[in-house]
């Protein structure tokens, strides 16, 4: 992924921002000092993957290009980040957690639940081009494992039932309320708060 | 001036200097990967690890400063264990192919693991791969031994300016890389071979040829541009295997130009190695008697205003000097040593020098570029003007051509007459000048060529006072030749002597038939056509222009089979010498010549090379200031006289393939097709 660009991925030819995402480049660029706008390039390469979905070679050009700076100095940050998607993803990009406190609660099974439900292994995209899966680092909601993040959200709680679930809810192209899917509220305890209880309801909430 | 104590040992050194740097004026090595003195620093690579008292841990010691009062050690239990750690880590995905390994005994890993390395690894786990890059003709890549010092990614982008090397990815899938397939397209890429530390980037004319303890080393000098760049030539038997840059800090520092380090295979291939006659229009061999006697069959009873001689890039001032000899003793005033026709003046040596010298480049702080790619005819220079300009605070204007110099410019124009605008003070690039501490002007080969060039001296004179080019303790006039021949030549005199004829004038005459013999020492890039009936002479070593239009053909030796002087273009002598043995029956260019005068009856008065010398040393004093530079009277020169706006026609117009040692070499004719034919359109294979 790293050492080349994938060949096998069609890279497009072009890629140039919309005129509302240029102007929104343009005011990141405005907040560092005249010679030093290079130190835009996270965030307008962030801008490209909203555009895109991905961050297509055309894309890194165009931003080496915008901040004067040598193309390969701009590979050298897409490829380091590990959230720049160098190859197209599925419309809902799957981030199965794997870390210890996820892996103890169950972070294989989710890995197998969507790989089997969804027919694609690790780095792949379903055909409908509508999935993709992969497993990352502790994605630091640990309380609440095992944690999948699907696009910008975190569905916590899971267990392979509610993941299919949630899976058929967006191949049906509902979106599902991310968060705890076990009912508890953010990361209290599992069967609701054991202390503090009055300072923790706001006078006038209603009692257990 | 910080005191420090290291290894016990108290000195005294410089503010600003690294803890790496203040060990070794201890005299204490300090071993390493990632540092190199001309490279901005990275503290990648850990293996200069040192002791500080007080310091929690060791020190990384390329990247820290001194202070005052710091007690380093190098040498103790800590120091060797860290290093050892170090080095376990580098080996664990360094592959164990050091027998295969072209890097293998000039390797920086090899020689430290023997001095930092366990005796096996304790490492069970798989070793990771790298995928080779495909860099071009020059440097070859296994990847796979790559320590990721981050070294070549720092020269490409800092000293060679082609910022397209990278590292991408990261931790274990870190990779040194183009990203997207690319060659390194730079006059500078050898020099990745030399700095890597490892064997991931090696030579690739040089793959499997030979192991360093098999070589002959021999210390000379580079002739295939003006620049007289050191080199150590590197030899086995009757070959030139490699040639490598030697560290001159006043001329090429340490780097060298590719075609200086791998134009070496066209020394093995179109030799002259015995004489040639022609005989029914077709060369064949012959002895060197029968080869003289030739000669004097057409010399004897010509008058000397009917013969000339003109000298090419290569030849060497003690063979120049004694071919002016014996024309002198033939009566012929027809002598040139330039044969692009350029109209440096021979009466004033300011006007063939680059007067700022090279290292002066480093003081300018504005600098007008005329008829001129520094970046072809000098590669090493322009990697200097590159190392000023990334201190910052440089202008730098170019009336020419305009090309990627590897550093921004201002271009003023294309044509000529933008020059004599600046003269004048009417360019705004006047003021910059003016305004300047040190403002330099280099004019270009391409500027004095053509019809017009003694104007063009003569304007660039005239800015020089306009502009105040020359100072109190500065000259900024800089001329860069492109020939190694070129300024001991013009020391020598080896121009028209009284009313004698330059090489445009000579060739006019040999296509009227008002001359009727032509001495051509290594001289091969005038018009052959022009030479007409002329009973032409080709003394040199390689079979081209020259030789394919001669009647008689003589044998001489290049530069890596001789000791000669050259002058380089800031005027420093430096003597080149001898790695192997003549080809078969060549000989040196002085020997021939002195042969030939006394055939013709004219014995030229010196019998040994050294004999020779000394007769030059004393009509061209200059000459025998070995290594240094007698600074040039600052006098007037050029036509007064307006220049046109023509455009300008450099000296160059392939940089891999300007001369007979380099259009027979095998890999700068790769190099043209891998680097030039994309940009031209053409190649060697149309
Ligand atoms: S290729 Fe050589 S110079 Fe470049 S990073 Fe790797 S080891 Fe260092
Ligand atoms: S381990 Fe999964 S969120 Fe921290
Ligand atoms: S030499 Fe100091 S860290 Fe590499």
């Amino acid at each position: 992924m790293s050492g080349g660009d994938n060949k096998d991925v069609l890279q497009p030819a072009n890629f140039a921002f919309t005129p509302e995402n240029r102007a929104e480049a343009d005011r990141i660029i405005a907040k560092y000092p005249t010679d030093r706008q290079a130190s835009a390039v996270l965030p307008l390469l962030y801008l490209a993957q909203r555009q895109v979905g991905w961050v297509p070679r055309a894309a890194m050009d165009h931003v080496a290009e915008i901040l004067d700076m040598a193309p390969i100095r701009v590979y050298e940050v897409a490829t380091f980040y590990t959230m720049f998607h160098l190859e197209p993803v599925g419309k809902y990009h799957l981030q199965v957690c794997r870390t210890t406190p996820c892996w103890l609660r169950g972070a294989d099974q989710m890995t197998e639940t969507c790989k089997k439900k969804l027919g694609i292994g690790l780095k792949e995209v379903t055909k409908d081009g509508l999935f993709s899966l992969i497993e990352v680092e502790c994605l630091g909601a640990c309380a609440n494992a095992p944690v999948v993040q699907i696009n910008d959200d975190f569905y916590e709680d899971l267990d392979p039932k509610r993941l299919e679930w949630i899976l058929d809810e967006l191949a049906a192209g509902r979106v599902p309320p991310f968060g705890s899917q076990s009912g508890r509220k953010g990361a209290e305890p599992a069967g609701g708060p054991t202390t503090l209880k009055e300072i923790a309801r706001p006078t006038g909430a209603p009692a257990e | 001036m910080p005191k420090m104590t290291i290894d016990g040992i108290e000195i005294e050194v410089p503010a600003g200097i690294t803890v790496l740097q203040a060990c070794e004026m201890a005299g204490k090595e300090i071993p390493r990967f990632c540092y190199h003195e001309r490279l901005s620093v990275a503290g990648n690579c850990r293996m200069c690890l040192v002791e500080q008292e007080k310091a929690p841990k060791p020190i990384a010691s390329c990247a820290m400063p001194v202070a005052e009062g710091m007690v380093i050690k190098t040498d103790s239990p800590v120091v060797k264990k860290a290093r050892q750690g170090v080095m376990e880590f580098l080996l664990i995905n360094h592959p164990l192919d050091c027998p295969i390994c072209d890097q293998g005994g000039e390797c920086d890993l090899q020689d430290q693991a023997m001095a930092y390395g366990y005796h096996s690894s304790r490492y069970r786990e798989e070793k990771r791969a790298v995928p080779d890059k495909e860099f071009g003709p020059i440097v070859k890549t296994i990847m796979t031994r790559c320590i990721q010092c981050t070294r070549c990614i720092r020269f490409a982008t800092e000293v060679a300016g082609v910022e397209i090397l990278g590292a991408t990815g990261r931790g274990e899938h870190m990779e040194v890389t183009t990203y997207v397939e690319k060659t390194i397209n730079s006059e500078l890429s050898g020099n990745l071979v030399d700095i890597c530390p490892v064997g991931a980037l090696t030579s690739k004319p040089y793959a499997f040829i030979a192991r360093p303890w098999e070589l002959r080393k021999t210390q000379s000098i580079d002739v295939m541009d003006a620049v007289g760049s050191a080199i150590r030539i590197d030899s086995r038997g009757r070959e030139v295997l490699r040639i490598l840059p030697r560290v001159n800090d006043d001329v090429n520092e340490e780097w060298l130009a590719d075609k200086s380090r791998y134009a070496v295979d066209g020394l093995r291939r179109q030799r002259l190695d015995r004489p040639y006659l022609r005989v029914d229009g077709k060369l064949t061999p012959a002895t060197w008697p029968a080869a003289l006697e030739a000669i004097a069959n057409r010399v004897t009873g010509l008058p000397g205003n009917r013969m000339a001689a003109i000298a090419g890039d290569f030849a060497d001032a003690e063979s120049m000097f004694a071919l002016k000899g014996l024309m002198t003793e033939l009566g012929s005033p027809n002598l040139d040593c330039r044969q692009d026709g350029a109209a440096l003046d021979p009466n004033a040596r300011a006007s063939w020098l680059f007067n700022s010298t090279i290292a002066g480049i480093e003081k300018g702080d504005a600098i007008l570029i005329v008829g001129s790619n520094p970046r072809w005819e000098a590669p090493v220079l322009n990697a200097r003007i590159r190392k000023r300009y990334l201190k910052g605070g440089l202008k730098i204007g170019v009336i020419g051509p305009k090309l990627d110099l590897t550093y921004p410019y201002q271009h003023l124009g294309q044509t000529a007459d933008v020059l004599g605008q600046v003269a004048s003070g009417a360019h705004a690039f006047a003021d910059v000048l003016k305004n300047a501490k040190s403002p330099m002007l280099i004019l270009g080969q391409g500027a004095l060529r053509g019809p017009e060039g003694a104007a063009m001296l003569g304007t660039a004179r005239k800015l020089a006072d306009t502009c105040n080019l020359v100072r109190e303790d500065w000259n900024g006039f800089s001329v860069l030749q492109t020939a190694a021949a070129r300024v001991g030549g013009m020391e020598i005199g080896f121009v028209p002597q009284p009313n004698g004829r330059n090489v445009a004038g000579i060739l006019e005459g040999t296509a009227k038939g008002e001359i009727d013999f032509v001495y051509l020492l290594g001289a091969d890039e005038i018009d052959m056509t022009r030479l007409g009936k002329a009973f032409v002479v080709y003394q040199g070593h390689h079979g081209d222009a020259g030789a394919h239009r001669a009647d008689v053909v003589l044998p001489g030796v290049a530069y890596t089979e001789k000791s000669g002087i050259y002058m380089n273009t800031e005027g420093r002598a430096q003597i080149a010498e001898p790695a192997i043995e003549p080809l078969g029956e060549a000989k040196e260019d002085w020997a021939i010549l002195r042969a030939l005068s006394e055939k013709l009856g004219h014995t030229l008065p010196y019998d040994t090379l050294e004999q020779l010398r000394r007769a030059l040393f004393k009509a061209a004093p200059n000459l025998q200031q070995l290594g240094a530079i007698v600074p040039a009277k600052w006098e007037t020169f050029g036509r007064t006289g307006a220049v046109t706006a023509r455009a300008f026609h450099l000296p160059i117009a392939n940089y891999y393939m300007t001369d007979p040692i380099s259009r027979a070499s095998e890999t700068m004719a790769r190099c043209t097709d891998a680097f030039v034919a994309p940009m031209t359109g053409t190649g060697t294979h149309g």
